[in-house]
């Protein structure tokens, strides 16, 4: 039967063995290690940008630890919750096409889509938030009550650039998923074969490591007030 | 040899109920965190923002991704990728932290 499979003709069905694999695990391993091997890329473009915050964090506490005041730990607890939420029916997702019932699985995908739309939606009442207090790092930057305002548009220009390369991650993320809602309703997905699924699992739960992160480093570890007096 | 690697191979699927209780944990520490961050710990806030963070972090990687249940080498893989992440962090901060101990010029 495995020889029948390289001489059979090209078909539409991309649950078929690939010929170049021995067995669908093989298959199924493979896609796995590509897609940890693309998060591993992304795991550096994140890291740098944590490095930078350590660094410049080490040189100028006192910058960072009055600019952090100034978000908002409840929106960030809250949106961590959803963010969460969100890969709460991610998993679910996955676990639903692993064993074949396509409702649930356009329903959990559609859930997750909602969720994102939630996280992304508090995080733009924030950015407006930010503009209206004129923290925006540049010529008419303001930053009540911080101390050394110079060096607070560097914890503001970190905040912006983390927060928004997570945001931009969450967008992408979220026109995949409207594509993997179409097929899963199109019933491209099989428990034989839904990698995409999967994958876009991995993706998911990756984005969500990354705000794991970024809320306690951009909201929390300042805001005892430590380093202001 | 061969046994165990099928086994392990096979697609394994998860019970809901792990899912569940993943996601109570990872909520808890979230509002756990949010909370012990308005207590002055002095230095320590730091270090314990961030043990939560990295537990949450090794939830989701470990049950949400799966990789708990994974081949030895993606394992391997993932651990290869915040390993060197590790480096990168953890030697230049060295380098940030020590400079002004000795008086070296450029801190």
């Amino acid at each position: 039967m495995d020889t029948n499979v390289a001489d059979a003709p090209e078909i539409a069905n991309p649950s078929a063995l690939q010929h170049h694999f021995e067995n669908p695990e093989q298959q199924r391993d493979a896609s796995t290690i590509g897609m940890w091997s693309f998060l591993l890329t992304e795991i550096m473009f994140f890291g740098g940008l944590f490095l930078a915050y350590f660094a410049y964090r080490q040189a100028y506490p006192l910058a960072f630890a009055s600019a952090s005041l100034k978000t908002d730990l409840w929106l960030g607890a809250a949106n961590t919750t959803v963010l969460i939420g969100s890969s709460l029916t991610m998993a679910l997702a996955v676990h639903f096409a692993a064993i074949g019932k396509r409702q649930l699985l356009v329903l959990f995908l559609t859930l997750t889509l909602i969720l994102g739309g939630v996280f992304l939606g508090v995080k733009a009442y924030e950015y407006h938030d930010k503009w209206e207090h004129h923290e925006i790092p540049g010529p008419h930057f303001e930053c009540d009550g911080c101390v050394d305002a110079q060096h607070t548009q560097l914890f503001f220009s970190l905040y912006f650039g983390m927060t928004g390369l997570h945001a931009s991650h969450m967008i992408i993320g979220a026109g995949i998923l409207l594509v993997l809602i179409w097929q899963a309703y199109k019933g491209r997905f099989t428990p034989d074969w839904y990698t995409p699924i999967e994958n876009f699992g991995l993706y998911w739960h990756f984005v969500d490591i990354v705000w794991i992160f970024l809320f306690p480093l951009l909201y929390l570890i300042d805001r005892s007030g430590r380093g202001l007096t | 040899m061969a046994s165990a690697h099928e086994a392990q191979n096979e697609h394994h699927i998860v019970p809901k109920r792990v899912y569940f209780l993943i996601f109570a944990a990872l909520i808890v520490l979230t509002w756990v965190t949010a909370l012990v961050s308005r207590i002055d710990l002095g230095r320590w806030n730091i270090f314990v923002a961030l043990a939560i963070a990295i537990t949450k972090a090794s939830l989701v990687i470990l049950f949400f991704m799966h990789v708990k249940y994974s081949t030895r080498l993606t394992k391997f893989i993932v651990m290869c990728g915040f390993f060197w992440l590790s480096l990168l962090l953890f030697i230049t901060m060295a380098d940030l932290w020590t400079r002004s101990w000795m008086g070296v010029p450029g801190r």
